[in-house]
């Protein structure tokens, strides 16, 4: 069992934190660094929910040690929205759709879609849709989500640029 | 209110059984310690069916080694006779690759469908061929197009024929001393059939069966097929029956309907809690048929 210093940045913050080796990272964002917005759903890489971006990939945090994240750049759900609370374009293009609605899942389809729409190249609607498969809302509010896609999609377009 | 987290709601977030955790900068590295853990090392590449069997306890290694730090592993690579794809290769990565596009699209075919976005942006080719799952579309693709393995240890270098490499479920020819550096693909002319299908209930899920593989046609003939199964038997199955019938026929006296049955005859499937054999077996000789007439262009029976 080994224990081992990790140097990261967590939403644009720089942390140093101590870690036992078999700590996922989904668990470690909730209970020590506290991002309570990473739901964890099956843990076992299907439905989504824990989705963060790392490195500019979004990727599965309860598939993932937070050893593994040493030298890393993360983003959660958190790290959205700009400090004075000015959503991020896929919140903002979330909440016109409606694309909410028990919110269990929304934190990790945000991410899949900032990750996404962040790269203007990658950020077309069938892609977001495609990528949309890993994620499962049990509310089945999948229209909702897919009108999100859609307009993040034209608005990719039409200025040319991403977020 | 900011919630924190006591020390006894940390040790309930553990579910793994403890280990050490090390991550080597060199494949020799690497091997040194799979040799001294004597078999009670795991390797991980992207971790992601691995993470699961850790968390379930099915798998505990008392050191995993992490091969994410070694260079040499990495990335897509042209060699003699074909494509090296090395072992930790991100298969998000294997997607976008203008190499693997241009001389080995069969490859990037099988690709697109291994797990969903998120998991192909950690998961690689490598930790996917080396797991052996039989369901896996990385494995069968490896047997299909006559892939080779390229596989280190403290002993030196051997290569093993994707085909002599699956012994069982999750069982291959590497020794607990062994790494799975890289996979080596043998050229496909340009212009080569794809003959891929996946059945799975949605995009991304375990496929309950597919097939996959490859075709050059030469003068309106099948001049060389690889073709093999997944998730029709304990490994990936070739469909070797099928390619000796294919191979060298005039694709006007092609019946898909007799090689299809030649294909499921050399499939073993099994029942499981998602479907029966006896599905697999009617599946199979259905996507079986419909590809072959849809890749080599064959008009229905009437």
């Amino acid at each position: 069992m080994s224990e081992h210093a990790i140097a990261w940045t967590v939403n644009a913050h720089p942390r140093r934190d101590r870690v036992e080796a078999r700590t996922s990272l989904a668990d470690h964002l909730r209970l020590e660094v506290g991002c309570t917005g990473v739901h964890l759903g099956c843990e076992h890489g299907v439905c989504g929910a824990c989705t963060v971006i790392v490195d500019g990939r979004a990727v599965r945090s309860c598939l993932m040690l937070a050893v593994q994240a040493d030298g890393a750049c993360v983003t959660t759900v958190e790290g959205l929205a700009a400090p004075d609370g000015t959503l991020h374009t896929v919140q903002q293009a979330m909440r016109e759709a409606h694309g909410v609605q028990c919110g269990f899942c929304t934190p990790g389809v945000l991410m899949t879609f900032a990750a996404l729409s962040s790269d203007a190249a990658k950020a077309d609607e069938q892609a977001m849709i495609a990528a949309m498969s890993g994620h499962i809302c049990r509310c089945t509010g999948y229209q909702g989500i897919r009108r999100a896609a859609k307009a993040l999609a034209d608005k990719a377009v039409g200025s040319g640029q991403g977020t | 209110m900011s919630w924190r987290a006591g020390p006894s709601r940390r040790s309930i977030a553990l579910k793994p059984a403890p280990f050490d955790y090390v991550r080597p900068a060199s494949v020799r590295e690497a091997c040194g310690i799979l040799a001294e853990a004597g078999g009670g090392a795991t390797v991980i590449a992207g971790g992601q069916t691995l993470m699961p069997l850790l968390n379930l306890r099915m798998s505990q290694p008392f050191i995993l080694v992490d091969i994410a730090g070694i260079e040499d592993i990495q990335g897509v690579s042209a060699v003699p006779g074909g494509l090296r794809v090395g072992a930790m290769t991100r298969q998000a990565d294997g997607l976008t690759d203008a190499l693997l596009a241009a001389r080995l699209p069969a490859m990037v075919m099988a690709l697109e469908h291994v797990g969903h976005h998120q998991t192909r942006n950690r998961g690689t080719v490598g930790g996917s061929i080396a797991l052996g799952e039989p369901a896996a579309e990385m494995p069968a693709t490896a047997v299909a197009l006559g892939a080779t393995m390229e596989i280190a240890s403290l002993r030196g270098i051997r290569q093993v024929a994707a085909a002599d490499f699956y012994l069982g479920p999750y069982m291959t020819a590497l020794e607990p001393d062994e790494l799975l550096t890289g996979v080596i693909y043998p050229h496909w002319p340009e212009g080569h059939l794809i003959l891929f299908r996946e059945v799975a209930r949605r995009p991304g899920d375990f496929a309950l069966l597919g097939m996959t593989g490859a075709a050059v046609l030469e003068n309106g003939a099948v001049a060389r097929i690889g073709l093999a199964w997944f998730g029709m038997g304990p490994t990936p199955i070739r469909m070797v029956q099928a390619e000796n019938a294919l191979l060298g026929q005039a694709l006007t006296d092609i019946d898909p309907d007799v090689v299809a049955r030649l294909a499921v005859a050399d499939a073993a499937p099994f029942n499981d809690h998602h479907v029966s054999a006896e599905y697999r077996r009617t599946v199979g000789h259905r996507i079986f048929r419909r590809t072959l007439r849809e890749a080599f262009g064959l008009k229905e029976a009437a």
